[in-house]
């Protein structure tokens, strides 16, 4: 290794030896910081000047116009209505992915054979892709080929197939319901490692004491957990505002425009139709702050009393 | 043990205690009389309900892909006809699965050798720029995929390498960094420094220390990381769909995605239900092999908060 014959040429001594053992830790963090440089400062640096720059998709930089995009973003019909849709989407999906993470949680957190089958089961749907997930759903609602709409009918509960993507409501709802069925047995895991983390001898005091199963949870469970439920919210809220798969492939933005979500513009103004990157990196430098600021107060918001 | 809330040592999280003793505290009541039964019968029924809502679409996935349905290839009887329209679709499912399977290998070997090297340098050096560097590795996360996938669009463009396989990769092991290096990091900070201060007293390079022995103590680390960049290099998405235009050079999310709206804009559902089989396969059968290596992911995250 050449580093190691340039060090060895030094003259020995502490100084030489700390040199040497600096340089081999860059040499060993070297291609982490290659890849942290070229895929990602790199392009940081470059979409905050597309955000400022006329950039049409197949020709390329055209000089500067700085707030032009700022201001067509904004201006963007479709803006404000995604925005609205987005946070929609996220607090639905936050609160019900939580909570019912949280619930499985405990229900699943004995070791017992049949606890474990449990977990596994509810496990499952996480290994699949957001994609693949998305793809079964689309046929799972579907009139002509899922089985819901049929099972219905035959029960007498409804005269015509459902469409379950047919309204905005409905396509939102049975969106959500894709993400839950998804991602519920991955919080569930993340909740259940927190729940673990609680010593025993807590429970046993309390229940001497007399406490009841609410008591517990409220006064021993909830508190030692927040660190976890906090990891949670972010997580969640991190990926429902930046919902796009199961959007692109479910909903395609429809009915009516009624399902856009703020990646999804941003894809649309990139690829399809206006082919103006200029804008779809304001839009991403503007979804970029949003994430922070939100992320930011979550944190601020979930911390314990005595931090704050 | 009477209380039902008591957690599970963390060591027996990832396995059911084996069978026979295993039944916990919540089998106490009585199972064989009337009463027990009658109180215990919600709970089953909830749980049950549990097991049908997360198992029925996957179970239903499988049967309907070789089911016969109109507007498909498999109309009368059961049989493989959707997976014949798969196979003749385009340049055929084995292209799309070919690609997926570089893709996702190559982003498995990346992510392995940056976080292996990365980790050992963030665990065992001290060198200037050392926390910059973790905490803006860490930083990934903060940022949304969109916006570095617009820029990269761009750059990779300039590089030459639109439309690459490679290029792909490298942007996938780029978003499997935060994970990797931070696991990885902790992987080494668990091995004993006494294990190779005592192989570089010996006269081992750093490098062979890092092979020879410290490589075997981090293993489960490894096959963690290599399993996450696995399952999120094949399902990944929005990636290819931006980067790649070139059908040909599709992985297989985005080929069984387009496929949806080819013929005449009538959606062959049964093509769509096998593509999702081939999608969905590799990724169950992995995740109930290694469930212990998927769980332990999850532990480290929570350790450090």
């Amino acid at each position: 290794m050449t580093l190691q014959a340039m060090a060895v040429r030094r003259p020995r001594g502490p100084r030489a030896r700390l040199n040497r053992k600096t340089l081999t830790g860059w040499a060993f963090a070297s291609p982490t910081a290659l890849f942290i440089g070229l895929l990602f400062i790199l392009p940081i640096l470059l979409v905050l000047q597309m955000s400022g720059s006329d950039w049409p998709l197949f020709a390329g930089r055209q000089g500067t116009n700085l707030p032009d995009n700022f201001q067509d973003a904004i201006d963007n019909r479709f803006f404000w209505p995604s925005v609205w849709f987005t946070l929609k989407y996220t607090l639905i999906t936050t609160v019900i992915l939580i909570a019912l993470g949280l619930g499985l949680a405990l229900l699943v957190q004995e070791t017992t054979r049949w606890k474990g089958l449990l977990r596994t089961v509810i496990l499952v749907p996480s290994a699949l892709g957001l994609a693949s997930a998305s793809l079964l759903f689309y046929a799972l609602y579907s009139p002509q080929s899922g089985p819901i709409s049929p099972a219905l009918e035959n029960l007498g509960l409804i005269d015509d197939p459902i469409s379950f993507l047919g309204t905005p409501t409905r396509a939102l709802l049975a969106t959500v319901f894709l993400v839950v069925w998804r991602f519920t047995g991955f919080y569930m895991l993340l909740l259940l490692v927190g729940l673990q983390g609680i010593s025993p001898e807590l429970y046993e005091a309390s229940e001497i004491d007399g406490a009841g199963r609410w008591a517990m949870f409220r006064h021993i469970t909830l508190p030692l957990i927040r660190p976890t439920l906090a990891l949670c919210t972010i997580m969640c809220v991190t990926g429902s505002l930046l919902a796009f798969d199961q959007f692109y492939i479910l909903t395609k933005g429809g009915p009516d425009n009624s399902t856009i979500t703020l990646v999804q513009l941003i894809y649309i103004t990139a690829f399809q139709g206006r082919n103006d990157l200029g804008v779809a990196a304001a839009i991403s430098i503007i979804v970029l702050i949003a994430l922070l600021v939100v992320n930011f107060a979550t944190f601020r918001l979930m911390r314990s009393p005595e931090e704050r | 043990m009477t209380n039902p809330t008591l957690p599970a040592p963390l060591s027996q999280l990832p396995e059911p205690t084996p069978p026979g003793r295993g039944d916990g505290p919540a089998d106490d009541a009585p199972r064989s009389t009337f009463g027990g039964v009658f109180v215990r019968t919600p709970a089953w029924v909830l749980q049950g309900a549990l097991v049908v809502i997360f198992l029925f679409p996957l179970v239903w996935a499988g049967v309907a892909s070789v089911s016969p349905q109109a507007g498909s290839n498999q109309v009368d009887g059961w049989g493989f006809g959707n997976y014949r329209t798969l196979a003749s679709y385009q340049d055929g499912i084995a292209t799309y699965l070919l690609n997926s399977v570089i893709v996702s290998g190559l982003t498995v070997v990346f992510t392995l050798v940056v976080s292996l090297s990365g980790g050992y340098a963030f665990a065992r050096f001290r060198f200037p720029g050392k926390d910059l560097l973790f905490l803006t590795t860490l930083g990934i996360l903060m940022v949304p995929y969109a916006t570095l996938l617009i820029p990269l669009y761009v750059l990779l463009n300039d590089l030459g390498l639109q439309n690459s396989l490679v290029g792909l990769a490298l942007v996938m092991t780029l978003f499997q960094l935060p994970f990797a290096t931070f696991l990885m990091r902790i992987s080494f900070e668990a091995v004993p420094t006494e294990l190779d201060e005592a192989a570089l007293v010996d006269g081992c390079g750093p490098l062979r220390a890092l092979i020879y022995v410290l490589l075997p103590a981090v293993k489960p680390g490894l096959i963690t990381v290599g399993l996450f960049a696995f399952l999120a290099a094949w399902n990944d998405f929005i990636t290819p769909l931006i980067l790649i235009s070139d059908t040909t050079k599709s992985p297989l999310p985005l080929a069984v995605a387009n496929m949806r709206q080819q013929v005449m804009g009538i959606v062959d559902y049964g093509a769509t239900e096998a593509g999702v089989v081939v999608l969905a396969l590799p990724c169950v059968l992995l995740f109930l092999i290694l469930q212990r290596h998927y769980v332990r992911g999850f532990m480290s995250g929570a350790v450090k908060g």
